[in-house]
């Protein structure tokens, strides 16, 4: 007993643990009960049709204020996301999201921007070394293959869907976050970028991170080969299985889902 | 004596404006409260001003007095001010010091605690210090002084340089220019009084300093700047006064002379207290060729009304207004730039941002006048509000008078808000609210902070970090 109790422990402390989440926008019900683990170290992703809910829930764990939490809890290596009011304090906790459509912030520079939010995450009173601060910023992009010009840009202001969706990738890289959640990052993207993108993604699979994508088509997992696809229905996880699963899903679309929830019910 | 275990307490209020402080003063001179004939003789005996001065201050409050307010157009705020309750003249003597061990004791400090004397070792080429009525400290360094440059408070500039100084004083703005205009030349006291001889060119800024002490004061310093031609010169003011009960007015006037080729750049960063009426008369004239440059930030005051101008007089000469303004809660910014275009191919640009906090007004006011027989003038203007919060209010009155069609003019102007959108994507990445704030504003005035020298740029964007923290949540 004791031993499994330990085991369940260290799970729980390795792990973003989403349970019985019930959400409203206004009145209106959009998350009624989701339940999910990621592990650290595995990437999972979650398919669902348009209006399933799988935005919904990444705004959500990131705090976004338009949404309500009814009920349930999202655990994140133990710790419970909602006990942290602020989406930043969430967030320098160690929650990631890249957003499906990123904000522009005119007149503020990428390498401003990302060097104010990784002087967020020093104690305070400890000023961020800028020399150090190039020295990783340079190796990262470099890593993924961005071009030096790109940090004197101002964020996401006039780029092209790709250069904004890799914008993205490079703060998750500097930021090293425990768990990223990745929003329909494949929307807007020509194959060629969505390629790039998802090596960025990969180069970054640790086994001390864990990943969430939410997409709503199968291509983006040809490139981000994830360990479990969780299949979003109504507010709810209606089913679960290996990276086969969303192939199933293309060939034989979202309702072959629910048809299925309907005859098992 | 002087109070001077005032100045020992350490316990001085800091919060969260270095200027927030003052010290209990004997002063010497006091013209005492309200505004009359004998007000402005007893001025004159303490400057021991020159009859055609005092000729000069006695048609300046004729006209103070006859002109209206100008509250059929502008803020009613204004009515607000009570002159008879106002002190205009206090000083320790007339006599600045050349050095800041001769400085009394408690002004030397208040420079101190602003920095002003570390900035002058640092960069600058000359300061002068201004403590209520007089200037308590003035300097130049001995190399510029040595080219020639004339670098003085207003008093030792008509005394000094009476050849120079009443050529141009007075002219570039008429007493009756406008009803605190008259009010300034009726009672003006401080200031500075620049000469750059031709071919000169200053290296590094002359600074000057405006401090409000006293409560229920008015500061009416008066400037005049002439660059001979060819000459460059830059020009940067600061301001600071502590938070009082009662309002304090503070009324200038600045007149800025280009000649022939001449370059002058006129930088201010305001940061009165919030109850400061801040109300001031600025203009320059350009000769053929010459350029000159308005940089003006405003970021405190109750209310500011200052609409920095320049007359284009001769062919070729260029014109231009920077502009930032942050209003808020309870500030109202009314600022804006005047474009005369009195010459063929003259050029102006004037660009301003504005940023409204809270219950915060930004007015942009501008004119830009182009005569219908003028030819090659052209303009541009741009000017962009951004807007905090919900009830936040900006304004803007641009006036393009343009009679010829031999000339060409460009207007843009842009309102935006920081969108709840903007501020959870920069807290997702762990920026709190207030920095996320910070940041999206001191992003939309980025352009223009450059065009201030570093020095102060960084002050710049310490002063935005500091309004903007108070205003979430």
């Amino acid at each position: 007993m004791r031993g499994l109790h330990q085991e369940f422990l260290i799970y729980l402390l390795m792990s973003l643990v989403i349970k019985n989440l019930t959400a409203n926008i206004g009145d209106q019900q959009i998350l009624k009960g989701v339940n999910l683990e990621v592990p650290k170290g595995e990437v999972h992703a979650i398919m669902g049709k348009n209006g399933s809910g799988k935005s919904t829930l990444a705004k959500i764990m990131a705090g976004h204020p338009d949404y309500t939490v009814t009920g349930g809890e999202v655990l994140m290596d133990g710790e419970n996301l909602f006990d942290m009011e602020e989406p930043d304090e969430r967030a320098r906790a160690g929650l990631f999201l890249a957003f499906q459509y990123p904000m522009e912030i005119p007149g503020v520079t990428i390498a401003n921007f990302i060097r104010a939010a990784v002087q967020a995450r020093l104690p305070e009173g400890e000023e961020l070394e800028a020399t150090d601060y190039y020295a990783n910023l340079y190796a990262k992009m470099d890593a993924l293959k961005i071009p030096r010009a790109f940090t004197s840009r101002s964020v996401n202001e006039g780029f092209s869907g790709g250069e904004k969706k890799r914008c993205e990738i490079l703060q998750m890289a500097m930021l090293e976050p425990k768990y990223a959640v990745l929003d329909e990052t494949d929307s807007g993207l020509d194959i060629d970028a969505l390629k790039i993108v998802s090596d960025g993604v990969n180069a970054l699979r640790s086994p001390d991170r864990g990943f969430l994508v939410i997409t709503h088509y199968q291509r983006l997992l040809n490139y981000i080969v994830p360990d479990k696809v969780h299949v979003m229905v109504d507010g709810r996880i209606a089913m679960t299985g290996d990276k086969d699963l969303a192939l199933e899903l293309e060939a034989k679309g979202y309702d072959w889902v629910t048809e299925g929830e309907l005859a098992t019910a | 004596m002087p109070a001077l275990e005032e100045t020992e307490k350490p316990d001085l209020n800091l919060d969260r404006s270095v200027g927030d402080f003052s010290y209990d003063v004997q002063y010497q001179y006091d013209a005492g409260v309200g505004l009359t004939e004998a007000t402005i003789d007893y001025i004159c005996d303490v400057k021991n001003d020159p009859d055609w001065i005092r000729e000069f201050r006695k048609d300046g409050l004729r006209k103070f007095l006859e002109k209206p307010m100008p509250t059929h157009w502008a803020s009613h705020d204004l009515d607000n001010i009570v002159f008879d309750n106002i002190r205009y003249y206090l000083s320790q003597g007339t006599q600045p010091k050349r050095s800041w061990d001769d400085v009394p004791e408690e002004m030397k400090q208040t420079f101190e605690r602003l920095g002003i004397p570390e900035q002058e070792r640092k960069f600058l080429a000359g300061v002068e210090a201004q403590f209520d009525s007089e200037a308590a400290y003035s300097n130049i360094k001995a190399a510029v002084g040595e080219q020639g440059v004339i670098f003085v408070g207003s008093t030792e500039g008509l005394h000094k340089h009476p050849e120079i100084f009443r050529k141009w004083f007075g002219k570039v703005i008429p007493t009756g220019d406008n009803k605190f205009s008259a009010l300034n030349s009726a009672v003006f006291s401080g200031g500075s009084f620049i000469y750059v001889p031709p071919g000169v060119k200053v290296k590094h800024p002359l600074q000057a300093y405006f401090r409000i002490n006293a409560e229920s004061f008015g500061q009416f310093e008066r400037t005049l700047i002439i660059a001979d031609e060819g000459s460059e010169v830059m020009y940067m003011e600061g301001c600071t006064a502590p938070k009082f009960e009662t309002s304090t007015l503070h009324s200038a006037v600045v007149e800025l002379v280009a000649l022939k080729g001449a370059k002058i750049q006129y930088v201010t960063v305001q940061n009165w207290s919030p109850n400061v009426f801040n109300l001031v008369t600025k203009r320059g004239l350009a000769h053929e060729e010459a350029e000159i440059k308005w940089i003006d930030c405003n970021i405190g005051s109750r209310l500011t009304m200052k609409y920095p101008g320049v007359i284009m007089k001769g062919r070729k000469a260029r014109g231009e207004v920077i502009s930032i303004a942050l209003a808020s809660d309870g500030q109202h910014q009314d600022t804006g730039a005047k474009m005369i275009h009195a010459a063929d191919e003259t050029t102006s640009n004037i660009v301003s941002k504005s940023i409204s906090i809270g219950s915060g007004i930004a007015t942009y006011r501008g004119l830009v006048d182009i005569p219908p027989h003028r030819k090659g003038c052209k303009n541009n203007t741009e000017c962009d509000a951004l807007l905090i919060n919900t009830h936040s209010r900006t304004d803007t009155y641009p006036a393009v008078v343009v009679r010829g069609n031999q000339n060409a003019t460009q207007h843009e102007a842009s309102v935006s808000k920081v969108s709840a959108e903007q501020i959870f994507y920069m807290q997702q990445r762990g920026l709190s609210e207030g920095e996320a704030m910070s940041l999206a504003v001191n992003g939309f005035v980025n352009d223009l902070v450059r065009e201030f020298p570093m020095e102060y740029s960084v002050e710049l964007k310490r002063l935005i970090d500091l309004e903007m923290e108070g205003s979430v949540g």
